[in-house]
């Protein structure tokens, strides 16, 4: 469970921090151009972060206690030659579920 | 100026921005669902929403906090996931850098992916419009995506406390960060840099307070960037 004072400082700070991302340049910086090495690492963050995250969910999931589960790495897997392939948001997101809860209702 | 320029920009974001209805209103409910799963009353998963108003940082931090990461590991991880805003902050100056101060306050909020994405097309689409017309164009598309953000985020958390937290729930949100991952692999270089943070991450996990985490995703920026600068796109 979740303490709820780390929650409100987490929310204060990423309210802060993403508001301030927004406004930095658009209301700070003006219409100063960045460098191009800058724009070019941003372009990589969301993919890089996310993946860095969820990796280690999929490998070692704490559902398992840790232990690697055949269902959720073909989930996951599924869900990322889907995704890839049909670029679809939705696509992968359906897949993975329909992955987890077939397994689920399968007969064991 | 005529007053119905501005309205016309106005609806046609508007127009523009209503697809994304159904982009927006499935996330935000599972948002929703997965922060009362891990305890948040509907009052603090939208507070959450409102205050933070971008999808992937709330996930994230949702994920980390469960995981009992140290709080500034959660905010880092959470800000570096939303360093792109800052991108598209810098990428709206040429357009609505002229605005009075409260209107680029106002502007600066509602900066998410879609609103960037639909303007930053529109404006090369209508390079004669001015700001006010432009500023209106940015708030019509606005109007269907950020508001039913919150709504929707409020609906998963009522939805939530009545859903008995199943076996496998756990892993819906991987696959939702899996879901907003693998369709934006669309370079050589997105997928390096895709591939190394997800190797540094598996071999980083013995690193104390998550910080695998963030060395992971600032190697896999790296490889990204340089794949970019030597053309491997």
């Amino acid at each position: 469970m979740i303490d709820k004072t780390d929650l409100w400082i987490v929310i204060t700070a990423l309210a802060v921090g993403s508001f301030g991302l927004r406004f930095l340049f658009l209301g700070l910086v003006g219409d100063r151009a960045m460098p191009e090495w800058v724009m070019r690492h941003l372009r990589y963050t969301a993919v890089a972060v996310l993946a860095a995250l969820v990796t280690p969910l999929v490998v070692w999931p704490a559902a398992t206690g840790g232990q690697t589960d055949p269902v959720r790495l073909f989930a996951a897997l599924s869900a990322v030659c889907v995704g890839y392939f049909s670029k679809s948001v939705y696509g992968a997101l359906g897949t993975g579920a329909a992955v987890m809860i077939a397994a689920a209702y399968w007969p064991a | 100026m005529a007053r119905s320029d501005v309205m016309s920009s106005y609806w046609r974001g508007f127009r523009d921005g209503m697809p994304f209805f159904l982009v927006i209103a499935p996330f935000a409910t599972l948002f929703g669902v997965l922060a009362t799963e891990s305890g948040l009353s509907v009052f603090e998963t939208v507070a959450f929403s409102v205050a933070v108003i971008a999808g992937s940082a709330q996930f994230a931090a949702l994920q980390l906090m469960n995981e009992n990461a140290p709080l500034l590991v959660v905010i880092v991880s959470a800000l570096i996931v939303n360093l792109r805003m800052a991108m598209y902050s810098a990428a709206l100056v040429p357009y609505l850098g002229p605005l009075p101060l409260w209107k680029r306050v106002i502007a600066a909020y509602f900066i998410v992916d879609v609103t960037y994405a639909a303007s930053a097309i529109d404006y090369e689409k209508h390079p004669d419009e001015n700001v006010s017309q432009k500023f209106a164009y940015f708030m019509g598309v606005m109007t269907p995506v950020c508001p039913l953000w919150y709504v929707f985020a409020a609906l998963g958390a009522f939805l939530g406390a009545s859903i008995p937290s199943e076996n496998g729930l756990d892993f819906a949100l991987p696959i939702a960060f899996i879901a907003m991952v693998a369709p934006a692999l669309r370079t050589k270089a997105h997928q390096g840099a895709a591939m190394t943070s997800c190797l540094l991450a598996l071999g980083l996990i013995w690193v104390p307070f998550n910080l695998g985490l963030i060395f992971a995703s600032l190697g896999g920026m790296a490889v990204g960037a340089e794949m970019e600068r030597r053309g491997l796109l």
